[in-house]
């Protein structure tokens, strides 16, 4: 059916054929992902609402309908900051100034090529994708550098200090982290990953259960990747303004705003698929419609990964400085290393049952 | 593909050397170093393209950006000594582009070309080959060179190392273990008159 509707544009486009359908499966990527940003931040401030025994926002309405009340707000929002005014403050490094949300955005959206949504369903079914994900991941924190020194502003430099050392050592803890993953997978291709989590105890035989701790570890580091409360002294409001972006305002602003929800989903992806068997189903397959894989299991255990990150928002007091430094070098990278030669001694007795 | 790549990995590094402005530098040089990742990759070398962007671009030059933008850099005072190291850079140079000359120049002074190497059959995993590699027939100068590493972590670190004498220090382990008992007292008080407010 698809290769039917599929031969038409083909012909019609010849030897552009294959750069015109990757760019079309990028979009199918591109366009519910920005959905679910803007979807995210309702459900962000939704959430944080119920918690603390209040409405959020409830107003903003399609077309007047009442019952939808608060569900337009994130196209107001964003109508919004596209038609503030671009503000470059003077002593500004312009280009750079401009360059660094784009800096921010660029690895968020490029590594979703390589997730995989269904045992079919993946843009690029790579055979390192584990090691190009770390390594998008590891290239964010320029958009958040650049913008600290280009702002030619304190406040913003702080931030992007603080910020830069923050991702840089919890990304060794995060690294660790997937080293397990790596092991207990032998694989570092992340459909190959899942497929190893596929055992017959359904829920338990999924990595969280031998990975704990590192499971843990990745966690709370995806957390503070993604500077989020707790860990968001990148913008500690009350110390420094607003942190890097503080002189941002309008479009770049916003640009800066999807690059951190893209990279919290993205967070929540990876560790639905890493430790939480990604697509693969929690019923034994007996059961019918519930036992079988599919995408809406991965995106149901991503959304409940991606509701915890707000929960811990909404509970948690921000960490200091020095104590978010202390938990990321001498807490989780000990763990993680721990667990790794924990992880390689029990792989070798006959008690490791995770195998396929 | 491979010229395009070639000519922003020789631009972005002859603008590390000739901007004036080190920041802009150094972010150069992370261009220049995402470009030869993309050489690699091309090279079908995965493996090294993408560490080499982990590993230099995404942790190496992010310090490097740090540092740099932290200085505060006085460049009439970089450019004083500019005669003075000119002689020794000269001769560097001239080693560099000799040997240079000698490679491009190959079959002009007698090196064999190397055939052009196969295609990497399908299911070929460039990491596995590279990972049994080193751990099985270069596992000796592998452990050499990570025992070295870590001698110069060690070192770098006793040698920044300096305990602050007036530094107030907080044992984490107390600070959690703290109850509520040790820092709240509830007193019991009796309710008193209205007009004792006015």
């Amino acid at each position: 059916m698809l290769d039917s509707l599929l031969a038409y544009p083909q012909e019609m486009l010849g030897p552009l054929w294959p750069v015109v359908w990757t760019l079309a499966k990028i979009l199918m990527i591109v366009v519910p992902l920005m959905l679910c940003v803007a979807y995210l931040t309702l459900w962000e401030r939704k959430v944080i609402g119920f918690m603390q025994i209040r409405i959020g926002p409830n107003r903003t309405t399609f077309f007047g309908i009442r019952w939808l009340g608060g569900l337009a707000q994130p196209i107001a929002d964003g109508l919004k900051l596209l038609v503030k005014e671009i503000i470059v403050p003077t002593g500004a490094n312009r280009f750079l100034f401009v360059l660094a949300p784009v800096m921010a955005i660029m690895p968020a959206l490029a590594a979703w090529a390589v997730v995989p949504f269904s045992p079919e369903l993946v843009l690029s079914n790579i055979d390192a994708s584990l090691l190009y994900l770390l390594a998008m991941t590891s290239l964010g924190v320029y958009g958040v550098i650049i913008a600290g020194w280009a702002s030619n502003s304190k406040y913003a430099f702080l931030g992007a200090m603080r910020s830069a050392a923050q991702i840089v050592s919890y990304e060794i803890a995060m690294g660790f982290a997937l080293v397990g993953v790596l092991m207990a997978a032998q694989s570092l291709n992340l459909g190959e990953i899942v497929r190893a989590q596929q055992g017959g105890a359904g829920l338990f035989s999924w990595f969280w259960v031998p990975l704990f701790p590192l499971f843990l570890t990745y966690l709370i580091s995806g957390v503070a990747e993604t500077n989020r409360a707790p860990f968001d002294v990148a913008e500690g409001e009350s110390e420094i303004v607003a942190g890097f972006h503080v002189e941002y305002s309008g479009m770049t602003f916003a640009v800066f705003f999807l690059a951190e929800y893209a990279n919290m989903i993205l967070i929540s992806m990876l560790t639905a698929i890493l430790f939480l068997g990604g697509w693969l189903s929690p019923f034994p397959e007996s059961w019918g419609v519930l036992g079988a894989p599919g995408f809406g299991w991965l995106l149901l255990k991503a959304f409940f990964v991606v509701s915890s990150f707000l929960w811990f928002r909404a509970t948690f007091p921000r960490y200091r400085y020095d104590q978010i430094m202390r938990l990321g070098w001498k807490v989780f990278i000990p763990v993680t290393l721990v667990w790794i030669v924990v992880l390689g001694a029990w792989m070798q007795t006959s008690l490791w049952i995770w195998w396929k | 593909m491979f010229w395009f790549f070639a000519a922003v990995l020789v631009f972005a590094a002859l603008r590390v050397i000739t901007a004036r402005n080190p920041v802009h530098a150094a972010l150069f040089l992370v261009l220049a170093f995402c470009t030869s990742a993309g050489i690699w990759i091309q090279l079908e070398a995965e493996f090294l393209g993408i560490a080499l962007i982990l590993v230099y671009v995404g942790a190496v030059m992010v310090l490097f950006l740090f540092v740099v933008m932290m200085l505060d850099i006085n460049l009439a005072r970089l450019r004083e000594g500019f005669w003075s190291y000119l002689p020794v850079g000269a001769v560097v140079a001239l080693l560099l582009v000799a040997e240079m000359a000698l490679v491009l120049a190959g079959p002009y002074f007698g090196l064999v070309e190397m055939p052009r190497p196969e295609s990497a059959p399908a299911g070929y995993s460039n990491t596995k080959e590279l990972g049994r590699l080193i751990y099985t027939d270069y596992v000796y100068p592998f452990e050499l060179a990570a025992v070295i590493l870590l001698v110069a972590i060690v070192a770098a670190i006793a040698l920044t190392l300096r305990r602050r004498k007036h530094a107030r220090y907080i044992d984490p382990a107390r600070q959690v273990a703290v109850r509520r008992e040790d820092r709240v007292r509830i007193v019991p008080m009796p309710v008193e008159k209205d007009g004792d407010q006015a």
